[in-house]
């Protein structure tokens, strides 16, 4: 058996199998902690015997099947043995119980999802858990991810699964009248996941975690899978996918942000557009038909028609506007306010969007974008001055590697063109 | 399963209670005594009480065999436990759906605790 197959095939497994070997034992035995301990160890085994065995012709049922042992294993060990262990294994050992169906595993997948992401947890710790239980990241590579002590974050994912077991919070998708808030929490916590991916903070880190934007877009489209019919996670998805296909024209090669307006548009990638677009024009026709768009759709959207321009000077700035005020009219926040500005600058022009960007200073005071864009701002009405005092506050308060750098150039230029004589 | 939804009674600075008379108004009274109809009909009641003000209290500590009593809350708080209700849920998301109802009745911030 060649090795390097495999690995292969237990990565893929990893990726296809972690969630429904994890799920499936969740409702088999109640208990995350023995859910997630047997699956882990299930791919362990599979490490140590696929070498020598071959690669099963069903990995996914192998995998279940030894985590099933394992789990059974650990309980037996375990002197204590309560009440819903004992009929865990009866349930096991009993040889009446059917299998679970296939679709029924599917179903578990997303029970799962709402138990990692429920409103009565932290939301760093819904954010830990989805990656660990959902996403199969190693605690270490999580707590690298949000750059805590692993222990730290060990604990925090145990503080978790205990609050689960004890409060008893359910394994299940939600009823219909509360899906639709449920459900944006859990979108809350993946595009939360793909922002830090998108904008690394912290002076050690990458610009870009190319990781969590990866998992954040694998895990949307799990969720996506699970719940076709849902607008507001096709939504989401074409949102994750119209900014991943920029990443490589975002960051320079000398590692500084790249302003939409100054990318290479020839970088972009062509396939994930292609795919976002798509998603796009499926939500545009569900809103044709009466569908009111949520957030994500519209900010989808937005980056639709970014996207659609072959040269910035090609983009359709009204329709942006006019999708940023749809999106105020249902989330009124001072940062969709901020961004509306920024499209209204093309429009109307720099001095129409200070007015707006002004009026947010109460609210936005600490938030870098804000002062970076006042700069710009300011740099294009000539007020060189106070575009640098902006400049400064942004790149202070900015934690991105990439940004500081773009900011610092700009501001560096604004010293030079007011140097020059006339 | 059996949930504690304690009522969290806010303080003003200086440890004036907020509402002077320390009970719920009369619509806060007829709010709770609808919602208490409700858990009873549901099969979610266990018990429920409120509490006089913490000044009331007396802390007792007969660790070591000889009581000692003490005048006052056992804590300085700017809030405090002003009742509870004891429930039984099924679950956590049946707990705070009713836990949601019992803030909204009594007009107060509620904490929910499951019970061992």
């Amino acid at each position: 058996m060649n090795l390097a197959d495999v690995q292969e095939a237990i990565t893929r497994a990893h990726q296809q199998e972690w969630a429904r070997v994890v799920a499936a034992l969740t409702r088999r035995f109640g208990d995350l902690d023995v859910a997630e301990e047997a699956a882990a160890e299930a791919f362990a085994t599979a490490v140590e015997r696929w070498p020598a065995d071959g690669i099963p012709p069903n990995p996914g049922a192998w995998l279940t099947t030894t985590a099933n042992r394992k789990a059974i294993d650990r309980i037996r060990r375990e002197s204590k043995r309560d009440d819903k262990h004992k009929e865990a294994q009866m349930l096991y050992d009993n040889p009446a119980v059917p299998s679970v169906p296939l679709g029924a595993i599917d179903d578990d997948r997303l029970r799962l999802i709402f138990t990692c992401c429920h409103p009565a947890l932290a939301m760093e710790s819904r954010v830990a858990l989805t990656l660990r239980m959902i996403g199969g990241l190693t605690v270490a590579e999580i707590a690298r991810a949000f750059l805590v002590q692993e222990s730290a974050m060990g604990q925090r994912i145990t503080r978790a699964k205990a609050k689960i077991k004890a409060a008893r919070i359910p394994y299940r998708v939600p009823s219909a009248d509360d899906l639709s808030p449920r459900l944006s929490g859990v979108l809350a916590v993946l595009y939360l996941v793909f922002n830090e991916g998108y904008l690394a903070t912290g002076p050690g880190t990458d610009p870009v975690r190319s990781d969590l934007t990866a998992e954040a877009i694998r895990l949307t489209r799990l969720i996506r899978a699970l719940m076709p019919e849902d607008g507001e996670v096709a939504g989401l998805l074409a949102l994750m996918l119209l900014i991943e296909a920029r990443r490589d024209a975002r960051i320079s090669a000398s590692g500084e942000l790249v302003a939409i307006d100054e990318q290479d548009r020839g970088a972009w990638d062509a396939a994930l557009i292609a795919e976002g677009h798509r998603l796009v024009r499926e939500r545009l026709a569900a809103a044709a038909a009466g569908v009111a768009p949520g957030r994500y759709q519209i900010l989808a959207a937005i980056n639709a028609v970014h996207t659609s321009a072959r040269d910035v000077r090609d983009t359709d700035w009204a329709q942006v506007v006019a999708l940023y005020d749809q999106l105020v009219r249902i989330d009124a926040s001072p940062i969709v306010v901020l961004n509306r500005a920024i499209a209204v600058a093309e429009l109307d022009g720099p001095d129409v969007a200070l007015t707006a960007v002004d009026r947010l200073e109460d609210t936005l005071a600490g938030y870098h974008a804000y002062h970076a864009t006042r700069a710009d701002l300011l740099r294009r009405l000539g007020r060189g001055r106070q575009a640098r005092a902006a400049y400064d506050r942004a790149i202070e308060l900015s934690g991105n590697t990439a940004e500081i750098a773009y900011l610092t150039r700009r501001r560096d230029q604004l010293a030079q063109t007011r140097a020059q004589p006339g | 399963m059996q949930y504690l939804v304690s009522v969290i009674e806010q303080f003003l600075p200086g440890g004036v209670r907020e509402d002077e008379t320390g009970s719920a108004t009369a619509d806060e009274m007829a709010a709770i005594n609808a919602f208490n109809d409700g858990l009873q009909s549901e099969g979610h009641w266990v018990f429920a009480g409120g509490l006089a003000a913490p000044d009331t209290a007396t802390v007792i500590d007969n660790r070591s065999g000889e009581a000692l009593f003490t005048d006052g809350p056992f804590v300085e708080s700017k809030e405090h436990l002003g009742g509870f209700w004891i429930i039984e849920a099924a679950d956590l998301d049946v707990a705070l759906k009713l836990a949601a109802e019992a803030s909204k009745a009594c007009n107060r911030k509620v904490e929910v605790r499951p019970f061992l």
